[in-house]
């Protein structure tokens, strides 16, 4: 119900828009120029209170509602599954562009709303073009790198070459009748339509889900040989401004040389940005808010360079993206690249929305249609035979060089994946006019082309790939053995080409790892991300962060924490689970006593005198359960979790400047402000926690002669986090036999960095929302926590020290830190838990 | 041509050793001149020293163990064909052999592949990949960076991940079944030179 009424909703808001967008359009194309004699000026007797200025805004806001218009569109098709199922968006939203073409052109009669090359070029495919080089899988890209470039340069070539000439063999043969059109306007004819679009390609292809290698060839093509295309049809282009009769040899030559220079070139541009842009990155650390800016400057900017150049700048920006992506995401902080990925994704998705939307609307204007069955049906039957033929005579060469040759369907896959897009378009609109004659034969050819293969051949993949069972892509999850596994297997394939003396892939990968990993990686990397660069370890985190979560919405669905707090079976039940994780998360505690730290043997003890029979029974259950289950209750959540909270927290004090980094004068005061209020509040209700204050003392005690041992670990590993966190529970672990030796260990960093310790008590209110509730029945909450939590940080402490934010809380400590310095390390809890 | 005739007719049982590897006579003479040149002072064998020889190896963390593979539990020595027995393994797949049900178990097959995967960590060869063992290659293959801990941790996390009966350590079931989804065939394959 709910979502019908929704569904409508959106109809009638989407229609709303619609039907306002054609008579917002008039006043531009038909006032135009006189000023608005319209609206309030008219009695200009009085003052008017509110005015409409359209004529200020028309420009932006007719761009705003276009984009408005479009997302909702796109919003609408999204609430009918079956729809998009079944139909490609990309084919959606052409449909919707006829609509509103149509509507348009009955407004206005005239098509006032036309996707010109500029804003097609300059502002609606370089975001496209750079998401998908910033989001190339590279490994996949450069190992299949020669199939990609034998595809993209000698597929195109071919495409161009034996589409214009039999078109003109056709023309010749004089089925078309009477046209203008010479041999070299045939061959820019070609050109223009030769390359595959990557627009339409991802579109189509991203809901098909073909085999990663499959996706790579036919997506890395569609990029490429868009800049092969352009380069094709600016020589082209040339040649019919030249004249036939002044092209020879030396000019054709010229043009193959010009063809390598534009296409090197522009690739080098972008190669270039894309140092520029990581060495940026490098130094960005201060002014991280917009530190995702100068991704898509920078990259836009080698795009523009590039066609400053009139070089290849599709290719510029392909490789910008590629190139920087690795270095720009180990530089940033984790919150920029998680904010380039969206913003990049909203971009690309955005443009690619309006740019279907107006190949439709374009359709819908009488002046460009000039009909030719024999040219537009032999044109559309040369553009599919051509693309088949040349698919399979490439793959069949490639094949022989191939490790895993592509297999028959994969190359029907291949050739039926050959959509023509907007780029054809485009560049069919850019024809002048006055050279080409038929300029509106050729859009009008080109239109239907790019609708029927848009349409026709996207609504069919998805049958055909199922039909000819394509080897699709399971959706895999990250999982640690194959990384381990994956990494495992690069190593042996190179050791085997060692051993038995070849220079393979494997060989010359490993060459440029090494090269990579001597030169670029100093230069192009901050010091500090290098050391996280390992994958493996990377995964690892990814895992654990994921665990957090889960764990969060997990506990948050049980009644927020409430798990956590009440004493009872859900408690119990907890507590089970926690400790079959703990035999599974902590080497320590298990098995491998020999090389951990001092405090290995009394964890031990813990983990018997703690966690008895319980611990063995359900350590078999959970073995039981599928592996996401038992990651979900995983101690080091616990850690997480609260670590996630309290980055959540800081947040919603904090402005446009910082959003993480709370290193800030004014938000450090406002922190201690913060804290000291609540420990004020937090003083006056609570009235028990009688028992903690005498159990905490044994705890404190405890931590000093343990603490030293492992305090360089914590700031090594910037985990101040987990040790704010950890001695939050400390406090009175005292009850647990062991609990206290293993806290106190965590803590011991206190003793070196007093701030660690004291705001023990009041880390918890501030990072958990839901716990500063609690704090009204005394600590007690943490005290049962305790029971579970101490083991929690000690984990994590080993397992994700790296990426989390260690900002929010080093601020945190520094607020504290002036009640710290007047007392003990311990000093908050006695306060906090007074009497 | 001559001489080509002549390398291969220096290799005994020259027909079951294409029969069992697959690999072509063109293929098997490269290898062996390979093995020739490996074989430092035409002992007819191999020895671990031998491998050492190729220095690329050293540099390779998991490169002692694929050395180790090449050798049989306790022998120090391998003759040409378990050399190329062993280098079959990384042979690409091809659907013409695997057609024929009743031959055995192709040497490159998928569950070779994994198998030849699996010893390098099984160095005890019990069947089972003990959280030790793992650690071990851990220890090898990750940088220096990551602390004992972390690399405790990522054992115990991937133990979890593969271990399904709960022992705590991976079989080679287990281990098959982890990497399910993992494309091995193309993973292992190496091409090979003629």
């Amino acid at each position: 119900m709910g979502s019908k009424m929704e569904s409508s909703l959106l109809w009638l808001l989407l229609f709303l828009c619609i039907f306002s967008t054609p008579t917002d359009g008039k006043p531009m194309t038909i006032l135009g120029q006189p000023p608005p004699a319209n609206i309030s000026g008219t009695n200009l007797t009085e003052l008017s209170i509110v005015s409409l200025h359209w004529d200020h805004v028309t420009q932006p806001y007719i761009v705003a509602l276009w984009i408005f218009v479009t997302g909702l569109a796109k919003l609408v098709f999204e609430l009918n599954h079956k729809l998009t199922a079944t139909i490609p968006e990309s084919a959606l939203l052409i449909f919707i562009g006829f609509v509103l073409g149509g509507m348009i052109w009955g407004a206005d009669k005239a098509q006032t709303f036309t996707l010109t090359p500029v804003t097609f070029f300059y502002y609606l495919l370089p975001q496209i073009i750079l998401d998908a080089g910033y989001f190339m899988p590279n490994k996949l890209f450069f190992g299949n790198m020669g199939a990609i470039l034998t595809y993209a340069i000698l597929g195109t070539v071919w495409n161009a070459v034996t589409v214009g000439l039999s078109l003109w063999g056709v023309y010749l043969g004089g089925i078309m009748g009477d046209l203008k059109i010479n041999l070299l306007e045939f061959m820019l004819f070609g050109s223009l339509l030769s390359a595959v679009d990557p627009v339409a390609v991802l579109a189509v292809f991203e809901e098909v889900h073909v085999n990663e290698v499959l996706f790579i060839l036919v997506f890395g093509e569609s990029l490429l040989n868009d800049g092969v295309t352009v380069v094709l049809y600016n020589v082209c282009d040339a040649f019919v401004t030249l004249g036939a009769d002044r092209i020879n040899a030396v000019e054709i030559i010229k043009g193959i040389v010009s063809f390598l220079v534009v296409a090197f070139g522009g690739a080098l541009v972008g190669v270039v940005f894309a140092v520029l842009l990581s060495l940026l990155t490098r130094c960005t650390k201060n002014i991280q808010i917009i530190e995702p800016g100068f991704i898509f400057i920078v990259s836009y900017l080698s795009y523009l360079t590039a066609e400053m150049l009139s070089l290849s700048s599709i290719l510029a920006i392909t490789f910008c993206g590629v190139c920087c992506q690795k270095y720009v995401n180990a530089n940033m902080a984790e919150s920029s690249v998680t904010t380039v990925r969206y913003a990049m994704k909203v971009f690309a998705n955005g443009s690619e929305t309006i740019i279907f939307v107006f190949l439709g609307i374009s359709a819908i204007d009488p002046e460009i249609w000039v009909w030719n069955t024999a040219f537009i049906l032999l044109t559309l039957v040369f553009v599919l035979v051509y693309r088949i033929i040349g698919v399979f005579a490439l793959t069949w060469i490639l094949n022989r060089f191939r490790l895993i040759p592509l297999e028959i369907i994969d190359q029907v896959v291949l050739s039926y994946g050959g959509l023509r897009g907007a780029v054809a378009y485009a560049l069919a609109f850019m024809l002048d006019g006055n050279k080409v004659r038929e300029k509106n034969l050729m859009i009008s050819t080109t239109l239907i082309v790019v609708y029927f293969t848009v349409v026709l051949q996207g609504v069919t993949m998805k049958p055909l790939v199922t039909w000819l069972k394509v080897k699709r892509t399971s959706k895999t999850e990250v999982s640690l053995i194959e990384k381990l596994q994956n990494r495992a297997f690069d190593h042996i394939l190179i050791a085997i080409e060692d051993i038995s003396g070849q220079i393979g892939h494997n060989y010359m990968r490993e060459k440029w790892n090494k090269f990579e990993e001597k030169w670029l990686r100093p230069i192009l990397m901050k010091s500090s991300a290098r050391k996280k660069q390992d994958q493996l370890f990377n995964v690892f985190h990814q895992l654990n962060l994921k665990d957090a979560m889960s764990y969060v919405t997990e506990g948050e669905r049980c009644g927020s924490l409430a798990f956590v707090r009440s004493e009872n079976n859900v408690n119990l039940d907890f507590k089970k689970k926690l400790a079959s994780d703990i035999s599974d998360i902590m080497p320590d505690i298990n098995s491998d006593s020999s090389d951990t730290g001092p405090y290995t043997i009394p964890m031990t003890c813990i983990m018997q005198d703690n966690v008895p029979t319980v611990c063995l029974d359900v350590e078999e259950d959970m073995r039981g359960k599928s592996m996401r289950d038992t990651e979900n209750i995983n101690t080091h959540h616990v850690l997480q979790m609260h670590l996630y909270k309290a980055r959540k927290q800081h947040r919603h004090r904090y402005s446009r400047k910082e959003m993480g980094l709370n290193k800030d004068e004014n938000e450090v005061q406002e922190i201690f402000q913060r804290t000291m209020r609540n420990r004020l509040e937090s003083f006056k209700s609570t009235k028990m926690g009688v028992t903690q204050s005498k159990k905490i003392k044994p705890a404190k005690k405890d931590q000093i002669p343990n603490g030293k041992h492992k305090t360089h670990s914590f700031e090594d590993a910037d985990f101040s986090d987990d040790n704010v966190f950890s001695s939050d529970f400390a406090g009175g672990v005292a009850s647990g036999g062991g609990g206290p030796t293993r806290l106190s260990i965590r803590s011991g960093g206190g003793i070196e960095n007093p701030a660690f310790m004291p705001d023990v008590d009041h880390a918890s209110p501030l990072h958990t929302p839901p716990w500063s509730a609690v704090v009204d029945d005394g600590v007690a909450p943490s005290q049962r926590a305790q029971v579970q939590l101490p083991w929690s940080p000690s984990n994590a402490s080993r397992l994700t020290p790296l990426r989390i934010s260690t900002r929010s809380n080093d601020s945190f400590i520094l607020a504290d830190r002036p009640t710290a310095q007047g007392e003990q390390p311990p000093p908050s809890q006695p306060k906090s838990t007074p009497k | 041509m001559g001489s080509s005739n002549s390398t291969l007719s220096k290799i005994p049982n020259l027909g079951r050793l294409i029969e069992e590897t697959g690999f072509t006579p063109a293929h098997i003479k490269r290898l062996y001149k390979r093995f020739q040149a490996l074989d430092k002072g035409n002992k007819g064998y191999l020895s671990p020293q031998d491998f050492g020889s190729v220095k690329e190896l050293a540099t390779n963390p998991i490169g002692d163990r694929i050395i180790g593979a090449f050798f049989s539990q306790g022998q120090e020595t391998v003759d040409f064909h378990s050399f190329v027995r062993i280098l079959a393994h990384f042979r690409p797949l091809d659907k013409n052999r695997a057609k024929r049900p009743d031959s055995p178990e192709p040497i490159n097959s998928r569950i070779s592949k994994l198998r030849f995967a699996f010893q390098l960590y099984d160095q005890d060869n019990d069947g089972k990949i003990s959280r030790d063992e793992l650690l071990q290659v851990l220890r090898t293959m990750l940088e220096m960076q990551v602390t004992e801990e972390q690399l405790e941790s990522i054992a115990d996390r991937t133990i979890q991940e593969a271990d399904l009966d709960g022992d705590n350590a991976i079989s080679f079931d287990e281990f098959r079944k982890s990497l399910e989804k993992v494309n091995i065939e193309h993973k292992m394959s190496s091409r090979f030179l003629h």
